[in-house]
């Protein structure tokens, strides 16, 4: 339990410099929590088959094949197919492309838009701080899943709208922790010496704090894209998702509702693939953020004692 | 004194209240096209006549500054004016208030039985700590997290409604006209919402409670040789579930989006079906006043919470 302790010190403090031992202790962190390795086994495992899936599918993914319509699962079609004969492991496969973009997009622009905001108020603090608070009030005060569903809805549905209805609601969190991250990393004596070294302060913000805030921005990354995936898939089975030619596991169970009696795997198996998605982060995020809590760590230590 | 916090609460939400109306406001013109034909709901190439078209123009006063434009919108908000919906042909607040109720009964049914489920679970879960009920306790929490709304909301329609054929799978009954097929209806939709929330609850709760048994209170009734059950259930869950409030009022904002899923999933005529609805005939003055009137709810929800808060708990000084 001890050494454990000093590993989670580690990721936390650690300047950026050392990246290979961040990388060993990222694996350590793996092979010591059950739930984050499961969680990463499977978010690999969904990468892989979002970049390579589509390059080794058997079957076409739009061709309709009329012969063998609505077919239950068998050796030829493992998971079906759906009502105009096409091969529904494909468009699973096709449709973890979709969610992954989707998904890495918007939380790279939640990030990108609400870190500098963060980052501004902190810095400049009086009453720039007060007003960016004040707006990231307002926002964080909208239901996030009905507001992307009204951005989208109004602005009509592309990769672009889609990122930025998602990120929107996302933004405050990051404009927060960066915030607070700030203000806590300011004082520190790192922070004098780059300065008393004449670093300017884009610099030190850059080189010298950001590296040392990354640890919680890390969990919330993850746990964003959770909520992504989720919301993604979300929009689409309303009807409000990307159209052709993208194919999202959201509007396949869409199209399935009508024959869940005739056809149920068409549903379920692209749930499935959601669920275990959207499982897989949760997982990680939760494990991350459970080793670099340390509240969280000390509970954890006495239940293992 | 709790009126002078409540005041100074309100105050506090103004400048949080003149964000949320300049974001709905200028989201309003993110929509392509002429605002005039938008607002009439005539965007796909639709003919309307001159007269129409100068009176909405008129009345959303294009032709002056933007900022009395926004000033202008927000003095009607102010005064309960949301706009008058195209397609229902009446005001928007109208249209919201038909559609409240049957939405109060999912929500608010929902998160009595999620409580009623999640409390007792999360407790039994902590003193549990580290047995197969906890974690049994710990995997319903990751499912509920995982498991998307709208999909849980099919397999339940699939197994209740499609294959055991127990309870119909869409629509709404009031309970004035009959009661039993009212419930008959919300059963499944409240089960899904009741689902989702019990999850978050039950984390809580269940973290909550490992944290307050290591307090110094619990050693001290343990002490003084109260019995372990009086302990715990009386002295710790009190305590406990100061938090479990907290977040059973922080989640209305995630509700209104679990609402407008579930709603949309049953074909159940609420205010998330509404919005739905309006997105799909594009008639905007409702989709952009059921936001309103959503955050709207938020807000004052938390409000209450907060209020509340200071009232449950002596220890919270109104500063």
């Amino acid at each position: 339990m001890e050494a454990r302790a000093t590993d989670d010190s580690s990721i936390f403090e650690r300047p950026a410099s050392q990246a290979s031992s961040v990388t060993r202790s990222i694996i350590a962190f793996a092979g010591s929590d059950r739930r984050g390795m499961v969680g990463g086994i499977l978010l690999v495992l969904y990468i892989l088959v979002a970049l390579v899936g589509p390059a080794i599918s058997l079957y076409d993914l739009n061709a309709p094949d009329l012969g063998v319509r609505m077919q239950a699962p068998s050796w030829a079609h493992w998971l079906g197919t759906d009502r105009i004969g096409r091969d529904v492991l494909t468009r699973i496969i096709a449709g973890s492309q979709v969610s992954l973009q989707v998904a890495v997009g918007a939380v790279v622009m939640a990030l990108i838009l609400g870190a500098p905001l963060g980052a501004l108020g902190s810095y400049v603090g009086g009453a720039i701080d007060a007003l960016v608070q004040r707006v990231m009030e307002g926002i964080m005060a909208f239901p996030s899943l009905v507001l992307a569903l009204a951005l989208v809805a109004l602005a009509g549905p592309s990769v672009t709208m889609l990122w930025f209805a998602i990120a929107f609601s996302s933004i405050p969190r990051y404009a927060r922790l960066v915030r607070s991250g700030v203000l806590t990393q300011k004082e520190r004596e790192y922070v004098d010496a780059a300065r008393a070294m004449g670093q300017s302060p884009m610099r030190i913000l850059l080189k010298q704090i950001l590296p040392n805030i990354m640890a919680p921005i890390a969990v919330q990354l993850t746990l964003d894209f959770a909520r992504a995936i989720s919301v993604e898939a979300s929009l689409s089975y309303l009807g409000l998702g990307l159209s052709m030619p993208y194919i999202s596991w959201g509007t396949m169970i869409r199209d399935a509702q009508d024959f869940l009696e005739v056809a149920p795997w068409l549903a379920i198996f692209p749930g499935l693939a959601l669920a275990g998605v959207i499982l897989a982060f949760t997982l990680v995020g939760d494990a991350l953020r459970d080793r670099m809590d340390p509240r969280m760590r000390r509970s954890l230590s006495r239940r293992l004692a | 004194m709790l009126m002078r916090y409540a005041a100074m609460r309100l105050v506090q939400l103004i400048p949080m209240a003149l964000v949320v109306t300049l974001v709905v406001f200028f989201v309003m013109m993110i929509v392509p096209g002429d605002p005039v034909m938008v607002m009439l709901g005539a965007v796909d190439g639709a003919q309307v006549s001159r007269e129409v078209y100068d009176a909405m123009r008129l009345r959303l006063g294009l032709d002056q500054p933007l900022i009395i434009q926004y000033l202008n919108w927000l003095s009607n908000l102010l005064q309960g004016d949301l706009g008058t919906s195209i397609t229902h042909r009446t005001s928007v607040l109208e249209v919201i208030l038909l559609r409240l109720v049957p939405t109060m009964y999912l929500m608010v049914g929902g998160l009595i039985v999620a409580v009623i489920i999640a409390v007792p679970a999360g407790v039994l879960a902590a003193i549990h700590n580290n047995t197969k009920w906890d974690h049994l306790a710990t995997a319903f929490v990751v499912a509920g997290i995982s498991v998307p709304t709208f999909w849980l909301a099919l397999v339940v329609i699939l197994i209740f409604a499609v294959y055991l054929g127990w309870l119909p799978s869409i629509g709404y009954t009031r309970p004035q006209e009959d009661f039993v097929d009212f419930l008959k209806h919300i059963a499944l939709p409240m089960s899904v919402v009741a689902l989702n929330i019990a999850a978050t609850v039950l984390r809580f709760q269940r973290q909550d409670f490992l944290e307050q048994m290591q307090q110094d209170y619990v050693r001290t009734a343990r002490a003084k040789g109260l019995s372990e059950r009086l302990v715990l259930w009386k002295h710790v869950l009190r305590n406990s579930l100061m938090t479990t409030f907290t977040v059973v009022g922080l989640q209305m904002a995630y509700l209104s989006g679990l609402i407008t899923i579930v709603e949309s999933v049953f074909n159940y005529p609420g205010i998330g079906y509404l919005l739905l609805n309006s997105i799909r005939t594009r008639d905007f003055v409702v989709v952009q006043g059921v936001v309103l009137f959503m955050v709207f709810l938020v807000i004052v929800v938390n409000l209450m919470v907060d209020m509340l808060y200071t009232v449950l708990d002596p220890r919270i000084r109104y500063r």
